[in-house]
């Protein structure tokens, strides 16, 4: 007896589970798992409901901006090239070259802004004025701002209209006006690096749900815990159904916000092609692709998983047969 | 089997449940632990199927001390151990079948292999007729024969029971106490607490008698 007692311990180990047994017992709480949240379909479907909403939003607002930036490139028709005269040329020069201009397929719209209109607006709206007044000549030249034709844009001459509008003879400089595509495009990234801090927050608040519904199904489910390690279950064997039951809440929460995301697109669908088409693009909106939406089903998962592993460690070892 | 070498329990509140406490039982032997409430009863046998740990001297199972059984291996020994507990512990939302079962599902069992031991347990226990009831329809004296054949399920080579007649009244005490012993005479060591003296008195087995944590009797011989 005592000598047996060096070496004790060692028969209470797992004997060799076979590996089939292992894998019918996922698949028995697989499927028990589901089968507890199909029986209270109110109550687990808000949950599913709201980790759906809280992955639905930044996935949407995802999409939103995308297509945005797809719209985007139609947008530069209304992008204008700037020349400006040399000094010593003349109204009537100016004239003559922009009525040349005028001609052009490639140009759309062709204006003049004198010295006088250009002085005129920079003192009304630099705050420079009384500096400018004692300016004793216009140090501004004459300026023809050229908007190119929308087939041109499209067909991404605007760059070389410009190299040639450079060229000519009695112009100084010509400079392609994009300020405000550029002002778009930062506003774009800020948007972007919003989605990602939203999306962040909402990712941590779906993990606390399923954080906070897993504890309370432990909770409810505690004498049965308690019983089933009474007689000999291990930790993994209490455990696994709860993370079936994380990882259902992620894939069906994820399935329902891929269908909202693309709900809202399908509704929006009318009014942004009609948008895009006013601006001269003919792309549609594009939907949640099936990539972006696979991924967005695995996110699912693996957050309820996640979740659910966070909650089964911090209470499950708390409850103790008593 | 079953071996005690100087243990005392301490609980963290300062309560001494159990002081230095000898105790030997054989292979197949059959026991009663008897002794007013709180006398350590339920103490002694939380011990042996680890639900406690020891604050001094040896629990042996087997020849095993489990004080060197690490806790991720603690479910492997209570696999070893039938438990039956007064209040019946079933899952009130499953069916005798399934509550019967459960052992084996645990110890990774498929369904299919189970039923025919599930069904053998239950015949035991005269209850295969009720194999699809809910615990909750049953009477007390069939809830607690549900949980002998629970801890049966998996022929355990140790039976502990506690209080396993508490609320039954003295014929269907005498009838769950004669299961008993049916099991012990097919070798399973069979340890039970009871304060039900008249009728462990007339069972004519070993009786064990705590008093404030210490044990006062043997009936097998004078200790200490």
């Amino acid at each position: 007896m005592r000598r047996a007692s060096k070496t004790a311990g060692a028969v209470f180990k797992p004997k060799r589970t076979s590996l089939l047994s292992w894998w019918k017992h996922h698949g028995l709480s697989a499927h028990g798992s589901a089968l507890r949240i199909i029986q209270a379909p109110l109550g687990n479907l808000m949950t599913i409901m709201v980790i759906a909403i809280a992955l639905a939003l930044p996935s949407g607002l995802q999409v939103l901006i995308s297509n945005i930036e797809g719209l985007t490139g139609g947008w530069q028709v209304s992008s204008q090239i700037s020349v400006f005269m040399r000094h010593d040329i003349d109204a009537e020069q100016t004239d003559a070259i922009a009525e040349d201009l005028r001609r052009r397929d490639d140009v759309n719209r062709v204006d003049i802004i004198t010295p006088e209109q250009a002085l005129a607006e920079f003192q009304a709206h630099s705050g420079f004025a009384e500096a400018l007044q004692t300016l004793e000549s216009n140090p501004l030249p004459s300026v023809i701002t050229v908007t190119p034709s929308a087939q041109a844009t499209r067909d991404g001459r605007v760059g070389e209209l410009q190299t040639h509008l450079a060229s000519l003879n009695g112009v100084d400089n010509a400079q392609l006006d994009r300020n405000w595509l550029d002002r778009l495009a930062v506003i774009i990234q800020l948007a972007h690096r919003s989605i990602l801090v939203i999306g962040t927050l909402l990712l941590i608040a779906v993990l606390l749900i399923v954080v906070n519904t897993i504890r309370l199904d432990i909770e409810n489910r505690r004498q049965e815990i308690e019983i089933a390690k009474l007689i000999g279950a291990t930790n993994a064997f209490v455990r696994r159904p709860f993370l079936y039951t994380g990882l259902w809440y992620g894939l069906c929460g994820a399935i329902i916000a891929v269908i909202l995301v693309n709900i809202a697109v399908a509704l929006l669908y009318g009014p942004a092609s009609t948008l895009a088409r006013l601006y001269g693009s003919s792309a549609s909106p594009d939907f949640l692709g099936p990539v972006a939406s696979l991924g967005l089903l695995l996110l699912g998962s693996i957050l309820g998983l996640i979740g659910s592993f966070i909650s089964v460690s911090r209470h499950l070892r708390a409850v103790e047969p008593s | 089997m079953i071996r005690f070498d100087q243990v005392s329990k301490r609980y963290d509140g300062g309560h001494q449940a159990l002081q230095t406490v000898n105790l030997a039982l054989a292979a197949g032997e059959m026991a009663f632990l008897t002794g007013h409430s709180g006398a350590g009863k339920t103490t002694l046998l939380r011990l042996i199927a680890l639900l406690e740990r020891t604050s001094q001297g040896q629990v042996l199972i087997d020849g095993h001390n489990l004080a060197r059984v690490k806790k991720r291996h603690i479910p492997y020994l209570r696999r070893q151990i039938g438990i039956i507990f007064q209040d019946h512990r079933l899952l009130a939302d499953r069916s005798v079948f399934d509550n019967v079962a459960f052992p084996l599902l645990i110890s990774g069992f498929s369904p299919r292999d189970s039923a025919g031991r599930v069904r053998a347990a239950l015949d035991k226990v005269g209850l295969l007729h009720k194999e699809n009831a809910l615990p909750i329809t049953l009477s007390g004296g069939e809830q607690q024969r549900v949980g002998i054949a629970r801890a049966v399920v998996a022929k355990p080579a140790i039976l502990l029971a506690d209080e396993p007649t508490g609320n039954l009244d003295p014929a269907l005490s005498q009838e769950i106490m004669d299961l008993f012993v049916q099991f012990n005479q097919v070798g399973v060591t069979v340890l039970i607490a009871s304060h039900d003296l008249d009728l462990i008195s007339r069972m004519g087995k070993r009786m064990l008698t705590l008093d404030k944590g210490q044990l006062v009797a043997d009936s097998a011989r004078v200790t200490q």
